[in-house]
């Protein structure tokens, strides 16, 4: 009797899951579709056409050269149905082809894409990790100077201007003290097997990393540190002080777990800030991923490439939102009846 | 007698020891790989189907020209070993090199330059490089006539790398558009010195030897690799610590001024001439006050060019009056420079008529700019018209395509700009002051909506006059004309300058700069 009865709640829990999980799906999908008609309209709104670019990056083009770019583009057609153009290709998996840069806008977003999932990823874990084990420890030592050195610190890392980092510790990393390279992901020009190749791209990452968390660091550390501050009030701890565990267990065992939790939210609601975070520091690092893409793209007014990578920065977000969402069911099992 | 037949002789083998011991020192080395960085990304690698120095620099590279041209104007034999111009000035003959291939090992013939025209003139954007070739003749296989409607002097400069790319007939011409050919970035098959290894747009394009391109030993330098670095900052830094070898096209007046004080680093304005880019404040003469000429008149008396060339540029800009680069050997300096002059300028408007209201301006204007490098000179206008009563507003761009509808459908007052000559004025001069290139909605057009009978003419007499002298006195002319009546107000020349590192070996310094071949560049270890 007991059996059938925990395979029924089990299938309960499952379905639930499946039904929260296809709920979230069909939201996930109207909001890309008004994200693409969104920023397509916007597109459009805004005078001149990535024929007059071409024309700029070629010195100057005369008039037959021009309508025969917005002939083959389409870009002479009425707005609507460009539109609906664009809208129908998508729905068959074909997010059209670049004007600016004769590729197909598919392959363009995946070239570029694991760049900057490598910068943004990293740098939030880096984020997360400095940020945890600062809190923490200012949590403990509440009123050491270490304290309040980290909170201004990172405080100061947050209200600096990202590309203002990025170029201070170019210019202090770069070139006084020539530890790191200039730009970009790679060095070409490095011959040899994996592990030297795979030392050059931890060598580019490093500064583009730690501007990119530096802007997170502050908000993971203080909101750790309050967040476990509150924590070591708790009822529970006291009990498990009083029952003369040691502070070390007490904390990595008991207490970390629960604080966690809103870092984790926070962390999950920064991921759209993150990648717009990285479109400036990849300007700076001429780091080749998706946010120079877009920078790029966005002044060369190339529609197709645009929405394309909208579309999968809208995809990004969710896809993170989803993850920071199960994730924290795994750490706070209150989540999990839900 | 014979003491002077001795010493000619003593001197001349003494020369002839000197030059072939420098000559033996100045061979380099083969190999190394210069890292070379590019502003901008090229939309692809072909300079036949798309015009631009970003698609120049390494197309330059990947394909090879009938002629190259050094710091003097004069052409030099590239593709063509020899050429002849006709008397009659319509037709030019080029003489082929008999051993050059492509880099997939077939041979370059007469029948790829015809190829090559035939492309250019069907998709390239400037038409009037090629405009008079009715036809090219192919008698055999390394000889090819090129046919003119009329005489074409700029013919010979529009036959150098960045205009006259010659590419495979067999590759090309299989049918698909040449603009959008799969081949214009990757498999490229060239005739130049260096072939592609990859091309990954905004980060790299690498390039190396081709080791049976026609000029003996040529290149030198293994393999050439072009990062695309966007922010000028960072190549500056790159400069510095040595990453970067090379970078053309830096502009940034506080850059240079710090690139040029690092001793491993040389800082030149060389080698753009041929490119001739100006910067001008164009009018609209059209509509407005602007209509007037004594109006544009007094902005020029009142703008202080010193003060662009020091205070904006830091002086590393060069003057310019007309609508001709300094440089090129058709620039007339004899012009009105419309020098710092405010009380003519003031005078200027009072005669006009224009009278100063209560607050002390005459009437109002707009200035626009296309590009954030040229809001310093927008802000400036402001200030120096305030001076004679003329109140200014600047008007900025979210971007470039705004600022180009806004300009090309004729919605300003004045604008501020910068244009390429490209060479020969035909190609990139003309366009601007031709009464019948007044066209809405193209950019860089005759945008002023300018029109001179004796202008027009004048500018097609050059174009068809081979004899040098007779196009200087036509050219003079035009130049006097178009400062006089001043539907562009040019200023300064921009400061293009290339850097390399001083273990760089003969950096690109023809007329070209970095859309000249580098088979010669070498790298000292």
């Amino acid at each position: 009797m007991v059996v059938p009865l925990c395979l029924y709640s089990l299938q309960r829990t499952m379905m639930n899951l499946i039904s929260t999980l296809l709920q979230r799906v069909m939201w996930a999908a109207l909001l890309l579709l008004a994200v693409l008609v969104l920023n397509f309209s916007m597109m459009h709104l805004a005078p001149g056409d990535v024929a007059d670019t071409i024309s700029q990056s070629m010195g100057g083009a005369d008039a037959q050269t021009l309508a025969q770019i917005r002939a083959d583009y389409g870009l002479d057609q009425p707005f609507i149905s460009q539109l609906a153009n664009y809208i129908n290709k998508v729905f068959h998996f074909d997010l059209g082809y670049s004007y600016f840069y004769n590729q197909a806008v598919t392959r363009l977003i995946f070239e570029k894409l694991p760049a900057t999932l490598l910068l943004v990823i990293t740098a939030q874990i880096v984020a997360l990790i400095i940020g945890v084990i600062l809190g923490v420890y200012s949590a403990r030592n509440r009123d050491g100077w270490v304290s309040h050195f980290v909170s201004f610190f990172a405080l100061f890392g947050y209200s600096a201007p990202v590309f203002w980092t990025g170029i201070l510790l170019l210019i202090a990393f770069s070139l006084k003290i020539p530890l790191f390279p200039v730009a970009g992901m790679i060095d070409v020009t490095v011959d040899g097997g994996f592990i030297a190749r795979f030392l050059d791209l931890l060598r580019h990452m490093v500064l583009p990393v730690i501007t990119l968390a530096s802007i997170f660091i502050a908000l993971y550390s203080r909101l750790c540190r309050a967040s476990m501050m509150e924590v070591l009030e708790s009822d529970y701890i006291r009990t498990a002080k009083s029952k003369g565990l040691s502070d070390h267990r007490i904390i990595y065992k008991h207490a970390l777990k629960n604080s966690l939790s809103p870092v984790i939210t926070l962390a999950g609601l920064q991921f759209s800030a993150v990648i717009s975070g990285a479109v400036l520091v990849e300007t700076v690092f001429s780091w080749p991923g998706l946010g120079t893409l877009a920078l790029q793209s966005i002044i060369a007014r190339d529609t197709p490439t645009i929405l394309g990578i909208l579309f999968f920065s809208a995809l990004v977000v969710i896809v993170g939102n989803l993850v920071t969402d199960f994730s924290l069911r795994f750490v706070d099992p209150r989540l999990r009846k839900h | 007698m014979i003491t002077l037949l001795k010493q000619f002789a003593v001197a001349s083998a003494a020369a002839a020891i000197i030059a072939t011991s420098v000559l033996a020192d100045d061979i380099p080395e083969k190999g190394g790989t210069l890292v070379y960085s590019l502003a901008q990304t090229p939309r692809h690698l072909n300079p036949a189907v798309q015009s631009g120095t970003a698609t120049g620099a390494p197309g330059a590279q990947l394909f090879a020209a009938p002629l190259r041209y050094d710091e003097d104007w004069t052409p030099q034999p590239y593709l063509a070993e020899t050429w002849e111009v006709a008397e009659d000035g319509l037709s030019v003959t080029l003489n082929l090199v008999k051993n050059a291939l492509f880099h997939d090992g077939k041979p370059i013939t007469s029948e790829d330059v015809a190829f090559s025209v035939k492309t250019i003139q069907e998709n390239h954007p400037f038409k009037t490089m090629f405009a008079p070739v009715t036809e090219v003749q192919t008698p055999d296989a390394h000889t090819a006539i090129l046919k003119l409607s009329q005489p074409h002097p700029a013919l010979m400069l529009a036959m150098s790398s960045q205009l006259m790319p010659i590419i495979p007939k067999h590759v090309y011409g299989d049918g698909q558009d040449p603009k959008s050919h799969p081949q214009n970035s990757d498999n490229v098959v060239g005739s130049g010195p260096f072939k592609l290894v990859e091309f990954k747009r905004d980060e790299h394009i690498i390039l190396e030897r081709f080791d049976e391109f026609f000029m003996e030993g040529r290149p030198y330098l293994d393999k050439l690799v072009m990062r695309i670095i966007k922010d000028p900052s960072a190549r500056a830094i790159g400069l510095q610590n040595g990453e970067i070898h090379l970078s053309t096209f830096e502009s940034v007046a506080r850059d240079i001024n710090r690139l040029q004080a690092d001793d491993s680093l040389t800082a030149t304005p060389d080698g753009y001439a041929a490119i001739g880019a100006l910067d001008w404040l164009a009018f609209n003469t059209a509509s407005g006050n602007t209509a007037d000429v004594n109006v544009r008149k007094a902005i020029a008396y009142a703008i202080d060019r010193n003060f662009i060339l020091n205070a904006i540029h830091l002086g590393i800009a060069d003057e310019a009056s007309t609508g001709i680069h300094p440089g090129s050997p058709l620039y007339n300096a004899k012009v009105e420079s419309y020098d710092l002059d405010l009380d003519k300028a003031n005078q200027l408007l009072d005669d006009a008529g224009y009278v100063k209201g209560d607050n002390g301006m005459r009437f109002g204007l707009n200035v626009d700019f296309g590009w954030p490098e040229m809001k310093p000179k927008a802000e400036y206008t402001k200030a120096a018209l305030k001076k004679i009563g003329i109140d200014v507003t600047v008007r900025s761009s979210p971007d470039f395509p705004s600022w180009a509808k806004r300009v090309s459908n004729y919605d300003f007052d004045m604008t501020w700009d910068t244009v390429f000559n490209w060479g020969d004025p035909v190609i990139g001069v003309h366009r601007t002051y031709q009464s019948s290139n007044i066209i809405p909605g193209v950019i860089w057009s005759n945008t002023q909506s300018y029109k001179n009978e004796r202008v027009d003419e004048l500018m097609e007499m050059a174009g068809i006059e081979s004899d040098t002298e007779k196009r200087a006195e036509l050219y003079s002319e035009f130049q006097k004309i178009v400062t006089d009546e001043l539907p562009l107000y040019t200023t300064n020349t921009v400061p293009y300058h290339t850097v390399y590192n001083n273990k760089v070996g003969n950096p690109p310094m023809g007329i070209w700069a970095s859309s000249s071949p580098m088979d010669l560049v070498f790298l000292e270890e």
